[in-house]
């Protein structure tokens, strides 16, 4: 009677242990090749680099996102024959910089519905608008909002690549530009499977002042009426060694 | 070779800067004035946010003006007297545009607002110089201004002061207001207001040409570097890495001018300041009355 039991017992046991989940190692691993932006005297915007693996078959996107702030867009309207501006309207929750990078386009990997739930395009950008008003305004500004931003290089108007090597490893090479905002941004790495978003991976990118810049500003800031009297005393005195130096005019 | 501003948060090529800076510094030399004027619709022409290159060019203008007016000293053509008592207008005036210049950058109505002032005053001190000056080519005769008539009501205005260098006896409310009006103006326009200043001392104080650039200069260093003070306090938008580039390029460019102002002939010289003058308000009355390309803007909260 008891070998039965046993059997049993251990056919119970391997079967548990076949049909579990596996658990333990991650699906899905992310990690920046800096996590500091440096900004110093000869900032001209910086590559960062992201590489990662995945384990078993699926996509990658990674979407950057910039330090979020309260952006007004002020529409120009025509007064007594010159453009001034005459309307605005203000959002919360933009983001000051916004950057998304797929190894396949991503309508053939997501629906738009998984899509639209994880803002993964600007269309589908969180952007709050302070005041409650029409739709139509609201789409209005908003739509002016992310022009405006993509004018300036800070809202990416095509997806960056990731490039996979082998089935596992991925990388890719996010450009941080020069007017990108000051502030903590946020990577995050999405690993796609069968129309879902399986796993996700977030990490910190710091873009900061260093150095000089960061001395400046900071002095600017704090010390402002001993900033522009050195202001002042720095011109001043450029233009007396300039006397000086030109003095037999 | 690129370099990070770091109050407008933005990279600029280095090379770009001192050019502008040696082409304002050029005209300054070559024509004696401050070129402020230039220099703001130059920068916020490159790219520059409207707010820092007006506020920045102004502490610019500290450097060619003291160079300038050492040398003006050095041959006794600065009247202190006068000069103080603009200065005190100026001052109190420079106080007031900068309170305005914040209520406006608030507003989001500061850009179109400098633009207008722009296109006025420049607008008409060029048609005047225009106006005047192939007026003096025609005649043919030395492009003297005339002073003033002998007796107007500015004669008749209270507290009358001796200006002895300058040789006038007049109300000491003159050169506070006028310098009241140039310090409004040298705050919103990031100018040292030179160009509005020379024509009120020739014409309103009648004050003779030998003392009126010296003077005036006086002024203005005093009146760029407290714009700059409180500008520095109110918008935090005076870059001085911006600001020290310009200085380097217009000190060289200063001297070329310096030297090439030698060749011309006084009235060929008003004649081709007036036109650029003009030049200068015609674009941005044109930025002003053209249909934008886009006419949407986006202005973020200041971080702190």
């Amino acid at each position: 009677m008891r070998w039965p039991r046993r059997a049993l017992m251990l056919l119970i046991l391997v079967a548990a242990v076949v049909a579990a989940p596996r658990t333990g190692i991650a699906d899905l691993v992310a990690a920046l090749s800096n996590h500091l932006v440096a900004v110093t005297t000869g900032f001209s915007g910086s590559n960062v680099l992201l590489f990662g693996a995945i384990d078993g078959p699926g996509d990658v996107v990674v979407v950057i996102r910039g330090p979020e702030d309260i952006a007004t867009v002020h529409r120009k309207g025509r007064t007594f024959g010159i453009w001034i501006n005459e309307a605005d309207m203000a959002f919360a929750e933009v983001p000051g910089f916004w950057a998304i990078a797929v190894n396949r386009p991503l309508e053939e990997i997501l629906p738009e519905s998984v899509i639209a739930a994880h803002q993964l395009d600007l269309q589908h950008l969180r952007l709050s608008p302070l005041e409650p008003t029409s739709l139509r305004r609201i789409a209005e500004f908003r739509a002016a909002l992310i022009r405006n931003r993509q004018q300036q290089g800070l809202y990416s108007a095509e997806p960056g690549r990731i490039d996979f090597l082998g089935n596992r490893l991925f990388r890719s090479d996010l450009w941080i530009p020069a007017n990108g905002p000051i502030g903590t941004y946020s990577v995050t790495v999405f690993l796609v499977r069968d129309g879902d978003i399986v796993s996700a991976e977030t990490t910190p990118l710091i873009v900061g002042k260093v150095g000089f810049e960061a001395q400046v500003f900071d002095f600017a800031h704090r010390w402002a009426p001993l900033y522009g009297i050195v202001a002042v005393l720095l011109a001043a005195m450029a233009g007396w060694v300039a006397n000086l130096a030109f003095r037999k005019e | 070779m690129d370099i990070y501003l770091p109050i407008a948060e933005l990279a600029v090529n280095v090379l770009l800067i001192l050019g502008l800076g040696g082409i304002v510094g050029f005209l300054s030399g070559l024509f004696g004035i401050g070129g402020g004027f230039l220099t703001t619709p130059l920068l916020i022409f490159i790219g520059i946010p409207p707010a820092v290159a007006a506020a920045t060019s102004a502490s610019q203008i500290v450097a060619p003006s003291v160079s300038a007016v050492l040398a003006h000293w050095r041959r006794g053509n600065v009247d202190l007297r006068m000069g103080v008592a603009l200065l005190l207008g100026g001052v109190i005036g420079s106080a007031v545009g900068v309170a305005i210049f914040a209520t406006l950058h608030k507003a989001a109505q500061l850009d179109v607002v400098i633009k207008l002032t722009y296109v006025a005053f420049l607008g008409v001190i060029g048609l005047l110089m225009l106006k005047e000056s192939l007026a003096a080519i025609r005649r043919a005769r030395t492009p003297h201004p005339k002073l003033r008539p002998r007796r107007t009501w500015l004669d008749a205005l209270p507290l009358k002061m001796r200006f002895r260098r300058s040789r006038v006896y007049i109300s000491v409310l003159l050169p506070i207001g006028i310098g009241l009006i140039v310090g409004i103006l040298a705050a919103i326009m990031g100018v040292g207001g030179g160009f509005i200043m020379v024509p009120a001392m020739i014409y309103i104080l009648g004050m003779p040409s030998s003392t009126v650039v010296g003077t005036s200069l006086f002024q203005i260093i005093f009146v760029a570097a407290c714009v700059t003070v409180l500008q520095a306090v109110t918008t935090q938008t005076v870059d001085v890495v911006l600001a020290l580039l310009l200085v380097a390029g217009s000190v060289i460019g200063a001297q070329f001018g310096l030297r090439a102002g030698t060749r011309l002939r006084g009235d060929q010289f008003r004649v081709l300041l007036a036109v650029l003058v003009l030049a200068v308000a015609g674009n941005l009355a044109w930025d002003l009355v053209a249909e934008p390309s886009d006419l949407y803007s986006v202005v973020e909260r200041q971080r702190q």
